[in-house]
């Protein structure tokens, strides 16, 4: 925009006019304000703990952080989906199976929601898991170690996006296809255009053992071909119930912009899983032939192993009655979320006028009174009106999602408008509104999805931030923002960037994870078959052209550090086993040229870098995560000679040996023990 | 040209008048400046939203001026995608006499909130791809219906012509010549 000076004179009068009315120079009140004493209610002070632990999607990242709150300051960054080159996670000989799948070895994916582990309706800091929306996954992560302990894939599924939400004793997390699909055991090799005959939606409802936290998937139900956005399970007196969030009911297979809000209406799918589980014990389930990889690690061997699974179990809604109807719905609903008394259903069409909310008890009448207004694809549909407990009026532009705070009151993102609307879930009057910076997606209360929330804070991540922080170039950080809404008006008390995108998050309280973290993995019971338990049981053993080296790593040397005898074309495995004790004192390792991450090995712990020497010469390594006073000295070479070289295999720690001049070079040299 | 020069002293007022806004205070006890909103945001580069493009219309000086008054501003700024409907100057002066200044009034907002929404679709919406016949769901929640006819011509509610369409960074504009009115 370059204009003179002359033509700005020029036209003073027509701009004016433009400038007055468009932009008033006030800003919007006092709501749009932050207060003086904001800083303090985020304020942790050197030496003290946050009161919550935020555990927050990453996004198109593939990863999980960890923020305290109420400072935003970020812990830990845990790789879940995507490889991670700070520990090795996916590039370590013990973790890539991690990233296995039916298409092979995937280390990347779009990760969107997070639930944590719960009893009766509330936290019970065991787990949080997490869903994989590209490749459709879900993951475990332990919070006692704050590592994924376990990721599975999802069969039948596109777009795994409806995915993880939790039942209130944590008996089972959902994954439900965004893309509907041809199933994996038809040929998919069909026209795009016969969407309508052959492509089917998938919900699978997938167990949780309670002592091992491991997932399986119990069964899937076989849906229409629609879209699925979110989910939530019921809770308290809808315990046995879970709601998801259909769009596209109209079945379009190009430009759902315009062709997937084409009716009215979408639906919430209410389906009663309780009644699922007794037709598949009553044997209604059918098998079907499909292949998909569940991946777990171990935490004795330090090593995760991915199995191929070959078989889920499949419901029918045609054979399955008073299973599953759908609740008409204004517009591409996108968050469905369950209040904590499990009464109230909150349904978000982002492209509506109202937030609808429905009622469980009315749901159950409707469904007994059958006060249906006809089916979809076989299934009844109830109506609208006989399940609704009321709208609430004019909240906004683009509701998204909504949390709850246990006091009655509930709090929806609205993404065109950039605001949160606090609302009453008695009387759905609008209580308050607060803008946010820029374009809200989720929202996060502390406890917000389960039956108790804890309240306090609300904590908003938006998509857009433009001009909030410092600019980098093209792209721009996504952020938080966090409210204080312990009293009628929430108050934001500050914002935080945050890594990768922020979809959903939980915040627990801190009580309950800090003590039981995870210090160290004691050596004795370290079962990787590699292991080095003690610098005497330091070696390098060769099976052909494969070269074990079975090295220890303590403050601060590496043994060995001196290897001779490795040949271009042999791969060679550095198995590390961290012989510290003592919290908090991983060792890394590297080699140049090394066509990997490095890896990060925690006390006790035992992991392998792979590397092909790809040239004659000599290599250095070292301990790449500083340890110690003596960190720079913790390191090592290898020696690479040719392809069919004779150099015998030779390592050491500590020993030099006496130079050895001339054609026989060390091949006199027997093979030491360090 | 005009159009774009018109826009572009705009956003130098506008500019000027937020660089005297965020004065910062050191007194931690009064109430500090927040931006106003997306609208405000700094960006002389990017191709301009629905909101710019429109306010560099000197033919959409009513429509600009209704937008502020119902604040829509700053949800017209946001990522969108948005198919605005914008009737020219001359479509609201086809309204009965005064109608715009009730409109204008204070404790008319909500009606005007209603009628601007009318004319906003969430999704980003060429001509082309309108089909005859067509409802679009308008952010106030009621419907409009799409007519084209066989040379491509297009008409809303078959009373205002779609008689020029400007591409925008958030979306697009579809110029009218008749406002839309919500059914009762």
């Amino acid at each position: 925009m370059y204009i003179s000076h002359r033509k700005l004179m020029a036209s003073l009068a027509l701009t004016a006019i433009t400038a007055g009315t468009l932009f008033s120079c006030k800003p919007k009140g006092a709501d749009a304000a932050i207060s003086g004493d904001a800083a303090s209610l985020a304020y942790v002070a050197p030496g003290k703990y946050d009161e919550f632990y935020n555990i927050v999607s990453g996004g198109f990242n593939g990863q999980i952080g960890i923020y305290g709150i109420p400072s935003g300051r970020l812990f830990r960054i845990v790789p879940v989906f995507s490889v991670g080159p700070e520990s090795g996670y996916g590039y370590s000989e013990e973790t890539k199976p991690m990233l296995n799948t039916s298409h092979g070895f995937v280390p990347w994916d779009d990760l969107h929601h997070i639930s944590l582990s719960q009893t009766k309706g509330e936290h019970d800091g065991r787990w949080a898991f997490a869903n994989g929306n590209n490749t459709p996954r879900l993951a475990r992560i332990d919070l006692s170690t704050f590592r994924t302990a376990e990721i599975l894939e999802i069969p039948n599924s596109a777009g795994n996006h409806a995915s993880p939400f939790i039942t209130e004793n944590s008996e089972y997390i959902v994954a439900a296809t965004r893309f509907s699909v041809p199933l994996d055991d038809q040929n998919g090799d069909v026209a795009i255009n016969t969407y309508k005959d052959n492509f089917k939606g998938s919900i699978s409802f997938v167990s949780i053992n309670q002592t091992s936290g491991e997932m399986n998937i119990a069964f899937q139900i076989r849906t229409p071909g629609v879209n699925f956005d979110l989910s939530r399970a019921g809770k308290g007196k809808s315990h046995g119930w879970f709601f998801f969030s259909c769009y596209n009911s109209e079945k379009a297979n190009t430009l759902l912009e315009v062709n997937a809000s084409a009716r009215d209406k979408d639906f919430i799918m209410a389906v009663n899983w309780k009644k699922a589980e007794e037709y598949v014990k009553a044997g209604k389930a059918k098998k079907q032939a499909v292949n998909y990889a569940h991946n777990v690690y171990d935490e004795n061997s330090h090593t995760a192993t991915s199995t191929m699974k070959k078989e889920v179990l499949v419901l029918d809604p045609a054979d399955c009655p008073d299973m599953m109807y759908m609740i008409p719905c204004p517009k591409s609903p996108h968050g469905t979320d369950t209040d904590p008394s499990g009464e109230y259903i909150v349904a978000s069409g982002k492209l509506a006028a109202t937030i609808p909310v429905f009622s469980f008890t009315k749901l159950q009448q409707a469904i007994a009174n059958k006060t249906y207004d006809g089916s979809y694809d076989g299934i009844p549909v109830i109506k609208y009106e006989a399940a609704l407990h009321g709208e609430v009026q004019k909240p906004g532009l683009g509701p998204l999602h909504t949390e709850f705070d246990g006091k009655g009151n509930a709090y929806t993102s609205m993404f065109v408008s950039s605001e949160i609307v606090k609302w009453s879930l008695s009387d759905l009057k609008v209580l308050d509104r607060v803008p946010t910076y820029y374009a809200i997606g989720h929202l996060s209360v502390p406890g917000g999805p389960t039956a108790k929330p804890h309240g306090k804070y609300m904590i908003a991540y938006n998509k857009i931030t433009k001009d909030r922080y410092l600019p980098t170039g093209p792209e721009l950080t996504q952020s938080a923002q966090l409210f204080d809404i312990s009293g009628d008006k929430m108050k934001l008390i500050l914002d935080f960037p945050t890594t990768g995108e922020p979809h959903y998050a939980e915040a627990i309280p801190a009580a309950m994870l800090m003590n039981k973290q995870r210090k160290i993995y004691k050596i004795e019971e370290n079962t990787h078959p590699y292991a080095a338990k003690g610098e005497g049981q330091a070696k390098v053993v060769r099976e052909g052209n494969k070269v074990h080296v079975y090295m220890t790593a303590i403050r601060s040397h590496l043994t060995p550090d001196n290897i001779e005898g490795v040949r271009v074309g042999d791969e060679v495995y550095f198995h590390i086993t961290n012989l510290e004790q003592d919290w908090d004192v991983p060792h890394g390792f590297a080699i140049k040229g090394a066509n990997t991450a490095e890896t990060l090995i925690m006390p006790g712990e035992t992991q392998t870098l792979m590397w092909k020497p790809d040239r004659v010469g000599i290599f250095p390594f070292y301990c790449t995560d500083f340890c110690s006073a003596l960190h720079q000295e913790m390191q090592g070479y290898l020696r690479v000679s040719p392809t069919g070289s004779n150099v015998p295999l030779l390592f050491s720690t500590g020993t030099n040996k006496p130079a050895v001049t001339g054609p026989a070079d060390s091949a006199k040299i027997k093979t030491t023990k360090p | 040209m005009k159009k774009i020069f018109v826009f572009g002293l705009t956003s130098f007022l506008l500019w000027a008048c937020n660089s005297s806004e965020t004065t910062a205070t050191a007194d931690n006890t009064t109430e500090t400046s927040q931006p106003v909103g997306q609208s405000n945001v700094k960006d002389d580069e990017s191709q301009k939203d629905v909101v710019k493009v429109a306010a560099g219309s000197p033919d959409h000086t009513t429509l600009v001026a209704a937008v502020k008054q119902a604040d829509l501003v700053n949800a017209l700024s946001n990522a969108g995608p948005f198919t605005v409907f914008a009737p020219v100057n001359a479509a609201f002066e086809k309204l009965p006499a005064g109608t715009v200044d009730d409109l204008m009034k204070a404790e008319n907002k909500e009606k005007l909130v209603d009628i601007l929404q009318y004319h906003v679709y969430v999704g980003s919406l060429r001509t082309d791809l309108m089909q005859d016949g067509q409802t679009l769901n308008q952010v106030n929640g009621g419907n409009i219906t799409i007519s084209k006819s066989a040379d491509g011509k297009v008409k809303v509610n078959n009373s205002a012509n779609i008689i020029a369409s400007i591409p925008a960074s958030n979306g697009i504009i579809h110029v009218i010549d008749a406002v839309l009115l919500p059914a009762k």
